[in-house]
């Protein structure tokens, strides 16, 4: 048994420690934004946040993650109450299977978290290690500046883990 | 009893509604009924000719709450969305009081595969159609009832309103069987002018789910008593199995049961990841026999050339003799194997209760599916029904369709229990039917008037389909202990063609022939991916055109347009070079270069023209498309922004087919197993802008746009590298060392 901070609640979980941050996620809390693409590290479908950071959840074991604040993307708003990030995607239509795209965002919202007015090339460069296989790619760019001014003016907190 | 395995049609569509869908009465056969009692009459549009009645299609309850049924999948396209504006438009009702209801045996009419850019041809006009006519059943119910002629009526909101102010909502007006009646094969259709749903960028339903971490994908779902099942694949095709000791896997934590049966092999944990740990330890355990011979990778232009084919003519023209070819030009383009590259690998959910077997799954065809699920079972396919819900966009036939009979096979095995399977990302990459090599060989003359006099093209590939029907088709099926044999493969018939697809030019030329030869002998696993040959054979098209152009020295736009009586062919070409910017004098900045393409997906769906403006890095090679603006005429247009996305989707997707992919194997294994090797596009390869302009078709047929722009895409940037560095290049993918070798050349 370990305690997982995920989403500002402690959870007890009862897991092998190798057993990776994602398959928790998942599995044990059945969070499903966080998504199985490759399971190593390739791809970025499973990324969440950790203490501000954008982590690779299906290469980290949770015995890593002891005291730590883990934020899904069910951790930053609902579908009835979209955080700044999940309204711009929503507005700019920015998916299509839509399988990527928890983890773009949880990227996103990293980059955003420390860096409320990212460039164009700063959310590329940012982006590099994720992959969309639909070509959604413009409106996802779009999507993060959308988010940007959202926060910008309406001077939003995020609500994902404490700045690193 | 499970609730979602037994759940009874009758019990289902019976439940408290007025109407009761024409399933409920004539059992499963009833989905796939002829319409043969309308032979004499002209068939009704789309899927309704062979699902006719309307309550295949629509549904309408006492509360007046409506539900749409589709056959098709949502595959991550939008069109449940467009489905329901559709039927919203056409019934008049207000579009968020609709319900979609996709793709599922036990619900919805037989519409094959969600393939081929059809899905708003078959079961759009299907919904369109039924829709319309349902509402004029409901406009006669209520003549008939305030004793007025139908046209002194009008609908609104889900009611039906008289001149005089009476009102009767749909609820109210509908009856038992009202929408069991055959469609007519016309139907009141509202004038486009009026639409107010219809043509209007309504936010996909599927959407708010997806960003806020709801359940969306059969990836996501969890059953009661769910447990999970990973297999153990061979290392190669045809590989055996001669020896596995399964004890000490079989007492790892959480092991369920190992699965055995032949070359089948799969174990089941209580948690995911215990079984990707046991999973893994069955695969050290296991001792195959390899016996597979690939060809040589670097050769496989060559192999395809030299296997047999069957050889047909599937296009001759002979005009005016032409008055002696000026200049000839020939030249040889080239495909590699490609892979549909999911993000998500393949998954699907099995459950045996009683003699029932329930597959939820991602595949393109649950009734096909089914069929074939059931001929592995060796049961009778009622016994079977396949369910369909999302998963990662598969681009084809990806492994939707084996993760299914794997999950099927396995709860079999541990009957009541419904069991996930996800497949690992290199099962995925290398187990997945591949998109087939292909050869094409083209030859031309252009006359003294510096058009083309007369036109040669001939294609070499395998089928671009071996997707199931049969047991044969599913890779558990395969390697069970009494397998099945794979089904022998089959060109795809013309019109729409496989390896033929748009192999017929588009283009009037005065002389042409059009030889495909279709090669039965497959290297490589290989079946549909999205276009098909189109893809190919476009790219070699609007790439040879270039070619033309350049000797004859013309404009290629020019040039395009000089060749193409077709006018909304004309006017798409036009659109996209003047959003471009197009003009003759142009001049791209250094190590810039422009390039231009077009086609009409299957010379009868959408019409994509597309500019691209791309930039090479002479040192590297590197090729980027950096701007892109295309032009689109898909008919009717329901979500311009839905269309507007697909077309963006397909010259990214296209850019990095083009630039960066090829399946890479050895003797004996696919070796290109994962992302790095098998890279495709990222973001530092995202153009920085793609304009879309959309032609709109008031009133005309739904053109499919969900494969019309791969093959423009990859020919418009073959022609911009080779207008950037004066190389054409013809083997793709176009990639920094082929292009950095053809610049040293």
């Amino acid at each position: 048994m370990m305690t997982l901070h995920v989403n500002g609640r402690d959870h007890q979980i009862d897991a092998e420690p190798d057993t990776p941050l994602l398959y928790v996620l998942r599995g044990d809390l059945k969070l499903n934004a966080a998504k199985f693409g490759c399971g190593l590290g390739q791809c970025g479908s499973c990324t969440v946040i950790v203490d501000g950071k954008a982590v690779l959840s299906c290469v980290t074991p949770i015995l890593l993650l002891q005291g730590k604040q883990v934020t899904t993307l069910e951790g930053l708003g609902s579908a009835a109450d979209p955080a700044p990030i999940q309204r711009a995607f929503m507005e700019e239509q920015a998916a299509q299977c839509g399988y990527c795209i928890a983890g773009m965002m949880m990227r996103g919202q990293a980059l955003l978290m420390r860096n409320s007015k990212p460039s164009d090339a700063e959310i590329r460069a940012e982006l590099g290690s994720h992959l969309c296989r639909c070509g959604t790619h413009m409106r996802i760019l779009r999507a993060i500046h959308r988010t940007a001014r959202l926060m910008d003016s309406a001077k939003l907190s995020t609500t994902a883990g404490s700045a690193p | 009893m499970n609730g979602p395995i037994n759940l009874d049609r009758r019990q289902v569509l019976a439940g408290g509604g007025a109407l009761i869908v024409s399933f409920s009465l004539h059992g499963t056969q009833a989905q796939e009924q002829s319409g043969s009692t309308a032979s004499a009459l002209p068939k009704p549009p789309g899927s309704l000719k062979t699902a006719p009645y309307l309550d295949s299609w629509l549904r309408i309850e006492a509360d007046g709450s409506v539900t749409v049924f589709s056959g098709k999948a949502e595959l991550g396209q939008g069109f449940k969305t467009a489905f329901q504006q559709i039927a919203a438009e056409q019934l008049d009702v207000p579009f968020a009081s609709l319900k979609v209801i996709t793709a599922d045996t036990g619900l919805t009419a037989n519409e094959g595969y969600t393939s081929g850019s059809h899905s708003m041809q078959d079961s759009g006009t299907a919904i369109l159609n039924a829709a319309a006519q349902a509402r004029a059943l409901l406009v006669a119910e209520a003549a008939r009832r305030f004793e007025l002629p139908a046209d002194a009526l009008r609908t609104e909101h889900g009611v039906v309103i008289a001149s005089d102010g009476r009102r009767l909502t749909y609820g109210e007006l509908v009856a038992d069987g009202m929408l069991h009646v055959e469609a007519q094969p016309t139907s009141p259709l509202k004038d486009p002018a009026t639409f107010t749903v219809m043509g209007q960028p309504i936010p996909r339903v599927d959407i708010p789910a997806k960003v806020t971490g709801g359940q969306a994908y059969v990836q996501d779902m969890r059953l009661p008593g769910m447990v999970h099942a990973r297999v153990v694949r061979p290392p190669s095709y045809g590989a055996q199995l001669t020896a596995c000791d399964t004890a000490a896997v079989e007492t790892m934590p959480g092991v369920v049961k190992v699965v055995r049966d032949g070359n089948f092999l799969a174990v089941v944990a209580d948690k995911e990841f215990r079984a990707v740990k046991a999973m893994n330890a069955l695969a050290a355990a296991a001792t195959w026999q390899e016996t597979a011979r690939l060809p040589s990778q670097d050769d496989v232009a060559d192999v395809l050339l030299g296997l047999q084919s069957q050889d047909s003519v599937i296009f001759e023209r002979a005009g005016a003799a032409a008055a002696g070819g000026k200049t000839s030009l020939e030249a040889t383009y080239t495909r590699p194997y490609q892979s549909h590259g999911s993000i998500g690998p393949s998954c699907a959910v099995a459950q045996q209760a009683g003699d029932r077997m329930t597959v939820w799954t991602h595949t393109q065809g649950v009734y096909p599916d089914r069929q074939a699920i059931a001929e592995m079972l060796r049961v009778p396919p009622a016994k079977v029904r396949c369910i369909h819900v999302e998963g990662s966009g598969c681009y084809g036939h990806n492994g939707a369709d084996d993760v299914a009979a794997d999950a099927a096979l396995i709860a079999r095995a541990i009957p009541g229990t419904p069991v996930r399977v996800q497949w690992m990302r290199e099962q995925e990459h290398a187990w997945e039917p591949f998109g087939p090599a292909m050869v094409t060989k083209l030859k031309a003359s252009l006359g003294a008037d510096g058009k083309i006099a007369d036109w040669n093209f001939e294609v070499w590939s395998n089928t671009h389909s071996m997707r199931p029907g049969g047991a044969g088709s599913l890779l558990a099926a395969q390697h069970m202990a009494q397998p099945f044999d794979v089904p022998a493969p089959k060109p795809l018939p013309l019109p729409e063609g496989g390896g033929d697809r748009n192999a017929i030019p588009i283009y009037t030329f005065p002389n042409a022939r059009i030889v495909h030869h279709f090669v039965p002998e497959m290297p490589l696993r290989i079946s549909a991916m999205r276009s098909l040959g189109a893809y190919h054979n476009v790219f070699s098209i609007e790439s040879f055109m270039d070619e033309l152009a350049k000797v004859a020295g013309a404009d290629p736009v020019e040039f395009r347009l000089s060749h193409l009586d077709d006018v909304r062919g004309r006017e798409v070409i036009a659109k996209a070079a003047e959003r471009f910017g197009w003009a003759k004098t142009q001049k791209p900045p250094r190590d810039r270069g422009y390039g231009f393409a077009f086609a009409r997906y299957k010379n009868l769906a959408a019409y994509c023209a597309i500019a691209s403006e791309v930039e090479v890095n002479r040192e590297t090679g590197r090729a980027r498309l950096v701007r892109a603006v295309a032009a689109v005429d898909s008919g009717q247009v329901v979500n311009p922004d839905g269309l507007t996305n697909q077309i963006e989707g397909a010259i990214v997707q296209s850019a990095s087919w083009t630039l960066f992919e090829s399946v890479s194997f050895d003797d004996r294994r696919i070796t290109s197993i994962d992302w790095q090797t098998y890279p495709i596009l990222r973001f530092d390869a995202v153009p920085d802008s793609i304009e879309v302009h959309i032609i709109n078709r008031p009133g005309q047929p739904f053109l499919g746009s969900g494969e019309t722009g791969q093959g423009p895409a990859a020919a418009s940037i073959a022609n911009a590298i080779a207008n950037a560095t004066g190389k054409r290049l013809r083997n793709l993918p176009l990639t920094r060392k082929r292009i950095k070798d053809a610049i040293d050349a």
